[in-house]
């Protein structure tokens, strides 16, 4: 039985303006040690899906389908029973450290709390085991910064001190919610390389979602590509990067800038991602993809194995063939 | 190749800001926090300088500073030989006309209760009020078009727009005067990849066709190395590098350039798992009390005693570069 098995999850928001359709059908499997990867740009539903998981979606959401932790339902769970698993065995690490850290609170009450309600602690044996959690993230003179405030760190800090938070009950799997984007480079590299290290001492699972391609080949052994809330690739890094198979995983990756590369116009992706309010009838992409046809506007192309590689599942009714034959034209 | 013409000069620009003491008793002396401190560049006609540094490293201030949105402390900055610094409000009033600039947010960087026919025209209304209201609608189209934005599209307010959109803009409003030199601060940082790259090639088009120069503005190396020609990194304030762009990728002769580029994830999972990142140890110091001598050395791993005593500015080393570390 995999650790976490999510299947056909979907998330409707009923707005003002009628039902919104966020996120749909994302399905995924991950062992312990494995890491997923999740991409996608702004509003292609990538965070609401693992919120849905955690039960964090706001309250004019609804989650769909099924998030299966050990075979235990996630979505129908009671708020009860799912105490007693986040924040314990599937923890998360949100992007913005400064607003998810209570400003009122040392990072010591905020730290041993959750000690104290899932292990049962002690107040001073909490404080004693995150001080070591504190170390293990590589923050100096840990036993004297935890009575802090969050203002008094830094960003890179803060985020660190998220992370211990996260890894304080040696979780199954740890969810990233962009952990990195609010960071600079150089902290980014030292946070990220933490991470890699806490997998391999731990074990973790985690689930990285991300703008940053780059920090997705670093980290991750699968990728899922979404897009207008719905997976449009999904397979292994080296697929993905290499082997891109979808009309929008191409454009992504022309569009991005590169370090490795020289040459001088990027390609872009035309037009604006689609208003989730008012979705296409067929594939979300269709508008700006340059091989769309009448078909894609109209029918849904479901998430299937690829024909050239049947491990990368795709969501276009073009076939790769055509794909690379028009590209090597073009 | 014919001699580039000089547009900018900046000679040991320095802000300084007064900060409350340690404490808050108002008899606490005040703390001098120094965003930027004592850097100097040229900028040529056509030409595009980039200016990389993380937060806090002063890239911002400098910027603001050159059009005097946050007043220089000290230093000169010559304006195609006039220094702007001595300059009257009329003196700005023509400066403005050749310099101006594009902010990192796009929405919040435009006035929501104006539509933006107003917003692109402004600039025209200011500078140019000898032009009839008609002849500024129709640069106004013009420009829209330009930018890549639907003409349909000009009577309605910024909220309307997508960040992408929003920036085009920017980029009509900063664009209209038929400036020298355009400011970037950011512009692309708060955006999507796939529409930064949008907004990317447009400036490069627009540059090219104008004969812009541009000073861009970003934290990211890989979106300056697209579309600059020189580049200059900044630390805690000061000049750590300024380099052809080729020789900074190929050859950083700064150890903190060296950190900053392999700190950058490369999306290509062979190379990024096999590469060495130098981690850079620590915090950036607090810039109200920066390290004595080089202001990098509590985190530069080839720091040797010399760098605490002495205080380098810019020097050649090579043709293409010139660096602020002493041991290169």
């Amino acid at each position: 039985m995999s650790l976490l098995k999510v299947n056909n999850l979907g998330v409707q928001f009923q707005t003002p303006d009628g039902m919104v359709n966020a996120v749909n059908g994302v399905s995924f499997e991950l062992d312990a040690g494995q890491t997923l990867g999740i991409v996608g740009e702004s509003g292609s539903g990538k965070s609401q899906s693992v919120l849905a998981m955690m039960g964090l979606l706001a309250k004019n959401g609804r989650p769909t389908g099924e998030a299966l932790y050990k075979g235990q339902n996630l979505l129908t769970m009671s708020p009860k029973q799912l105490n007693g698993i986040r924040g314990d065995r599937i923890s998360m690490i949100f992007q913005d450290p400064m607003t998810s850290l209570n400003p009122y609170l040392t990072v010591e009450r905020q730290m041993t709390e959750v000690l104290e309600l899932h292990k049962g602690m002690t107040r001073k044996q909490a404080k004693k085991r995150a001080i070591e959690l504190l170390e293990a993230v590589r923050i100096p003179e840990a036993a004297r910064r935890i009575d802090m405030y969050p203002h008094e760190f830094s960003g890179g800090m803060r985020q660190r001190v998220m992370i211990a938070m996260a890894l304080l009950c040696e979780p199954e799997v740890l969810i990233a919610d962009e952990p990195t984007t609010a960071l600079d480079v150089t902290v980014q590299a030292q946070i990220l390389t933490l991470l890699k290290e806490l997998q391999r001492d731990f074990g973790t699972a985690i689930v990285m979602i991300t703008h940053d391609l780059g920090v997705v080949a670093g980290l991750c052994e699968k990728v899922m590509v979404m897009y207008g809330g719905r997976v449009m690739e999904y397979g292994t890094a080296n697929d993905i990067f290499y082997q891109p198979s979808h009309p929008y995983t191409i454009g992504l990756l022309g569009a991005l800038p590169r370090l490795d590369h020289d040459g001088d116009a990027l390609v872009s992706i035309p037009g604006n991602p689609p208003n989730m309010a008012n979705m296409p009838k067929g594939c979300p992409f269709t508008e700006r993809c340059a091989h769309a046809s009448a078909q894609c506007a109209d029918v849904l192309p479901g998430l299937l194995p690829s024909a050239a590689n049947p491990a990368v599942l795709r969501a276009c009714h073009k076939p790769v063939a055509e794909l690379k034959l028009e590209l090597s034209h073009g | 190749m014919a001699e580039k013409k000089l547009l900018l000069s900046v000679r040991d620009v320095k802000v300084h800001f007064k900060v409350k003491g340690n404490n808050d008793w108002p008899w606490t002396p005040k703390r001098t926090l120094k965003a930027v401190d004592g850097v100097s560049f040229d900028l040529y006609e056509g030409e595009t300088l980039g200016v990389v540094g993380e937060s806090g490293c002063g890239k911002s201030t400098l910027s603001r500073a050159i059009l005097n949105l946050i007043p220089a402390t000290d230093g000169e900055i010559l304006w195609m030989g006039k220094d702007l610094r001595k300059g009257s409000d009329k003196d700005w009033l023509h400066v403005r006309k050749d310099i101006q600039m594009i902010f990192q947010d796009p929405l919040a960087s435009l006035n929501p209760r104006m539509t933006i026919a107003q917003i692109i025209g402004e600039p025209l209304r200011v500078h140019r009020p000898e032009l009839s209201p008609d002849e500024i609608m129709k640069r106004v189209r013009a420009m829209m078009v330009k930018v890549g934005l639907r003409e349909q599209m000009i009577n309605r307010y910024p909220h309307e727009f997508s960040g992408g959109q929003c920036q085009r803009i920017g980029i009509a409003r900063a664009l209209i005067l038929e400036p020298k030199l355009i400011i970037c601060d950011e512009p692309v940082s708060a955006l999507d990849v796939s529409i930064q790259a949008q907004i990317i090639n447009l400036l490069k088009e627009l540059q090219r066709e104008m004969g812009l120069s541009l000073i861009f503005i970003a934290h990211d190396l890989a979106v300056v190395k697209h579309i600059s020609d020189r580049i200059l990194v900044m630390y805690l304030g000061r000049e750590m590098e300024l380099a052809e762009k080729y020789a900074l990728y190929d050859k950083p002769a700064h150890p903190y350039t060296q950190a900053l580029l392999s700190a950058i994830p490369i999306p290509d999972p062979k190379l990024e798992r096999n590469k060495t990142i130098q981690i850079l140890q620590g915090d950036l110091p607090s810039p109200i009390n920066p390290p004595s001598g080089c202001v990098f050395r509590t985190r530069c791993p080839k720091a040797v005693e010399r760098c605490a005593k002495e205080e380098i500015k810019l020097h050649a080393v090579t043709a293409a570069t010139q660096t602020s570390c002493l041991l290169a």
